[in-house]
């Protein structure tokens, strides 16, 4: 369920990733290069420039953390689905972001930094994961909107996260991107549904879209004029497409569904454009969105307490699961001797 | 007496998407032992039946050629195109060959 572009930089204090032995030698420099401009794929043990490295590793960590604490605005309604069929869906869609995170945090890892590491950036406060999660999910129509338009606005950015010129991630992505249409669909259905109810259930579905259309179109990251890390990252391969055509898509695609789903969206500067091909629509607020990214969002502390709470709460498992396993080694080697 | 283990160790994993095909490698993940691998390799890779077969296998005992000596592993069959079937001309009316 990630999102964005969400290369933005970690607060500072973090141990650096492991170096590589460096030898930023300009004919190991010309040969990335050439393999970067043939559209060629760069794989773990590959010579690559430092910051490509550290760019990759904060933005697939960055992308791994947003997996996992996305898991828990939609884990607050496992308990209140309203039916067992909604429930076993929503089990199973928080079950695969939790997929989606292993998948990042092993892609990451490739590059030298280790679990421990970035699961202590993300507690510490000081990793970044997306801005979308830092909002309540205050209904059960919440729980829709995030599948159909959270969801949705993910796949349009990691579609292009597939043709990633690192090799890891584009694989990781290339998995995630299979499992991620099924958590749009189902909000969409879940709202569908919603949607033929009381006159209560689609004002509850109103407000849920009304409160998170414009946090989707932040999601896709700073416009370009203000996005300078993308013009690097595009040379580079990691990035294909920029943050404001991605979120043109978005809106493009959204339109029609909204309009099949009988819903607005909380625009009124929302409206075709004949000459461009394209919907117009109205100035995101920027601050709201560094505000929330900067740690001040309604629900910054609560998830990030919830997840500490989490890791906390489970470290007597994973003593116990080490501790077995030593014991069983211990054992083998005796009997083999 | 081998060291003891601090955290969880990295195991690479490798699905059998169905019978009659090879087990394919699809990720790693880290657990504490063999056992614990397979069970999590199962929840993390299999949730849509992908696999009827899993192999579990500790990261450190890969051995990698190094991408520095692509050159010397691989460049010797570049010129060997008599390896291959559509190096031999043979005349039409023979037919499938």
């Amino acid at each position: 369920m990630y999102t964005q572009s969400f290369n933005v930089p970690d607060a500072p204090g973090g141990k650096a990733v492991a170096p590589v032995p460096s030898k930023e030698d300009p004919a190991l420099q010309a040969a990335f290069d050439t393999r970067i401009d043939a559209d060629g794929r760069i794989e773990p043990q590959d010579w690559m420039p430092d910051a490509y490295r550290k760019t990759l590793v904060r933005q697939i960590s960055q992308h791994a953390h947003s997996e996992i604490v996305g898991m828990l605005p939609e884990g607050n309604w496992i308990s209140r689905a309203p039916s067992l069929k909604r429930k076993a869906i929503l089990i199973a869609k928080v079950q695969d972001e939790g997929g989606h995170g292993l998948y990042l945090y092993s892609a990451a890892e490739t590059l030298g930094t280790s679990r421990d590491q970035m699961l202590e950036g993300l507690h510490s406060g000081r990793a970044k994961y997306s801005s979308i999660f830092n909002y309540p999910t205050l209904t059960w129509a919440d729980v829709g909107v995030i599948g159909w338009l959270v969801d949705g606005a993910a796949i349009m950015n990691q579609i292009p996260l597939c043709r990633c010129s690192y090799g890891p991630y584009a694989r990781a992505m290339v998995r995630v991107c299979k499992e991620e249409s099924f958590h749009q669909r189902q909000g969409y259905e879940a709202l569908l549904v919603m949607m033929t109810g009381t006159a209560e259930q689609k004002a509850m579905v109103q407000d849920a879209v009304n409160r998170f259309w414009w946090k989707c179109l932040a999601m896709f990251g700073p416009p370009d004029a203000d996005s300078p890390n993308s013009v690097q990252g595009m040379r580079w391969g990691i990035k294909r497409i920029s943050n404001d055509d991605l979120r043109q898509k978005f809106v493009d695609a959204t339109v029609p569904q909204a309009k099949v789903l009988g819903v607005t969206l909380p625009d009124p500067d929302l409206k075709w454009n004949e000459e461009r091909q394209h919907y117009d629509y109205g100035q995101i607020d920027w601050n709201e969105f560094w505000e929330t990214v900067n740690g001040n969002g309604p629900c910054n502390k609560e998830r990030l307490a919830t997840r500490v709470k989490a890791h906390n709460d489970g470290q007597w498992v994973r003593d116990a699961a080490l501790a077995h396993a030593n014991k069983q080694k211990a054992r083998s080697i005796k009997e083999a001797a | 007496m081998t060291t003891e283990l601090k955290e969880w160790p990295l195991w690479e994993i490798f699905i059998r998407s169905k019978q009659g095909l090879e087990h394919k490698h699809c990720g790693s993940l880290h657990a504490a032992d063999a056992r614990q691998a397979l069970e999590m390799a199962r929840d993390v890779y299999t949730r849509r039946q992908e696999g009827v077969s899993i192999w579990v296998l500790p990261s450190a005992a890969i051995t990698a050629s190094n991408p520095d000596e692509k050159g010397e592993l691989f460049d010797p069959a570049a010129d060997k195109i008599y390896r291959h079937p559509t190096f031999y001309e043979i005349p039409d009316e023979v037919g499938h060959m």
